[in-house]
């Protein structure tokens, strides 16, 4: 069965994020760039699907500029088979990234999709969601374990308080939480290899999608910082303050 | 303006998470409609009933909506909610799993996670794991919210007499079933929503000393958390992970132990209410942002530490 993964271009994880000081956003000039976590650990479901078998083929979108080639390329050296970038220097929000997503997913026809539950910029947590209910599918979202299992598939979720099992008819949307898998390197030779994988690139027009943001940000501001507070000389000054002075136990 | 709020419940008692959402929705103003959809959920309604500011409690008791599946309250709550101008949510697994399906099925763009209102039309929420604070505009005529409850006091439980009404939507996808649940089996409570947390970091050295956080956790009434260092060093598993990639936390109180204060650590737990230092680095980072920091071996401050709480609890 063919799989689908869609990737996202965002901040490096361990970099500082810093607010531009006129307050339209966040400083991404010169910044390290990388796969969104969540996305990484999607690209891996899929290529683990592909060695038990299950997966025939595995294919990653990514939207965004043409930088976003380089998160798609990393993708291929983990191991996906082929890349589809809508290519745009727009702002796209999660709805209409979800109408770009369903008109590849009309195009290609995948049995599964996974996508990571959110991206660590805009955490928004809602592309795979309005994924699935733009084209009628089922959804597992927050995916801590997936088996297919026939014309269905099986996803554990992560869920407030423990853990919810659901069966979905497929094809389905799946979303990855972070105990779905520890997503491997890509090793030297894989990433020469995915260089010659193929790679189309497409806008948003030739999929028939007008991206105009719906949601606009008025300003971007630095959360209030906190104060460094006081040092305490051993346990019991310790647990002397936190009874006396802050009351929290 | 009207509000329809989507009630988290668990069939037989409301959320407290309910009564933050409805606070949310008395800062937009205009009337406050509670949507209980659920399987025998009575209890729930009559619960919501009797919340401060609610006009009228609306019921879809039906199998379909019993174990909350997103596709069948996406569809729900898009019929349903198509007459307001306001869709609100609580941010928990459950909102975040269906609201956006009605957000998609109306054609509107979702704001999620709102910590405040500004406006009809203006809230804000964190972006970058609360590494900045984003004030944004929807332009859509039904908005879809989703609402972090910690970010809003909730309104009184009892003192409402809204009238209950049933529903007679049926909306079943036929798409998606429920097939088990596995409670967290833990006396501890759950770490994203727990009053006291305490993490450990790679200054633990191993799984094993994570035993004495737990010790004192179990005095505290506390969820045990750790670090992406001591995770990625395999001392404990990734969903005890507080961070940007892991859980977001916002307890009374943070004790952060052998944790150097990496950046992504500090997004996930920076809007604590006070935190808590141990490390035998003086230039440890989190020192910038803890309360109270102690300058010790952690190997002897925790068994202090349980010590001195045992004879204060």
């Amino acid at each position: 069965m063919k799989v689908l993964v869609a990737v996202k271009r965002v901040i490096d994880y361990n970099v500082k994020v810093r607010v531009k000081p006129d307050n339209t956003g966040v400083d991404l000039a010169n910044v390290k760039m990388a796969m969104n976590p969540f996305c990484e650990i999607a690209v891996e479901e899929a290529v683990r699907l592909k060695e038990k078998g299950v997966a025939s083929e595995i294919v990653v979108v990514s939207i965004g500029p043409k930088a976003a080639q380089e998160q798609i390329r990393t993708a291929l050296a983990l191991g996906a088979d082929r890349g589809i970038h809508v290519e745009t220097d727009e702002e796209v929000q999660s709805l209409e990234a979800a109408k770009l997503l369903k008109s590849v997913v009309e195009k290609e026809e995948p049995k599964l999709v996974i996508l990571g539950k959110q991206s660590i910029d805009s955490d928004n947590n809602q592309t795979g969601q309005m994924l699935a209910a733009l084209t009628g599918m089922a959804q597992g979202t927050f995916a801590s374990e997936v088996v297919v299992d026939g014309e269905k598939v099986n996803v554990t979720r992560e869920v407030d308080g423990g853990l919810m099992t659901v069966s979905l008819n497929l094809p389905a949307v799946v979303t990855t939480d972070l105990r779905l898998n520890e997503p491997r390197y890509a090793s030297l030779p894989n990433i020469m290899k995915a260089k010659k994988k193929p790679l189309e690139s497409v806008s948003p027009a030739d999929l028939g999608v007008d991206v105009a943001p719906r949601l606009s940000t008025l300003k971007v501001e630095a959360p209030a910082a906190r104060q460094a507070g006081v040092k305490v000389a051993d346990v019991a000054e310790l647990v002397d303050k936190l009874k006396n002075e802050a009351k929290v136990i | 303006m009207s509000i329809l709020v989507i009630a988290e419940h668990d069939n037989s008692s409301l959320k407290q998470a309910t009564l933050n959402v409805v606070a949310a929705a008395k800062a937009i103003g205009g009337d406050i409609d509670v949507l209980v959809a659920g399987e025998n959920c009575g209890a729930v309604a009559e619960a919501a009933a009797k919340a401060e500011g609610v006009n009228k409690v609306l019921v879809a008791d039906n199998a379909a909506y019993g174990h909350f599946l997103g596709e069948n309250l996406g569809e729900l709550v898009a019929e349903v909610g198509k007459g307001y101008s306001h869709i609100l949510a609580a941010a928990g697994t459950t909102g975040k799993d269906f609201m956006p399906r009605v957000a998609a099925l109306l054609d509107v763009a979702q704001v999620s996670d709102i910590i405040r209102v500004e406006s009809e039309d203006t809230f804000v929420r964190p972006i970058y794991a609360g590494n900045a604070i984003a004030t944004v505009k929807a332009s859509d005529s039904i908005k879809v919210i989703t609402v972090r409850p910690t970010g809003f006091d909730p309104v009184a439980a009892e003192g409402g007499s809204a009238a209950v009404e049933q529903l007679d939507v049926v909306k079943d996808a036929g798409i998606s079933a429920f097939v088990s649940e596995q409670k967290a089996e833990s006396d501890r409570p759950d770490l994203a929503s727990a009053g006291v947390v305490i993490s450990g970091g790679r200054g633990m050295q191993n799984g094993d000393n994570f035993k004495m956080l737990e010790q004192v956790a179990d005095l505290l009434g506390a969820a045990v958390g750790a670090s992406r260092a001591a995770v990625d060093a395999g001392f404990v598993p990734n969903d005890m992970q507080v961070g940007q990639t892991g859980k977001i936390v916002a307890p009374q109180l943070y004790v952060a132990v052998g944790i150097s204060g990496a950046i992504q650590h500090l997004a996930g737990m920076s809007d604590s209410k006070v935190i808590v230092a141990i490390n035998k680095d003086e230039e440890a980072p989190i020192f910038q942002v803890a309360d109270y920091g102690l300058v010790a071996d952690l190997f002897e401050a925790v068994p202090q530490l349980e010590e001195e709480l045992k004879k204060v609890l």
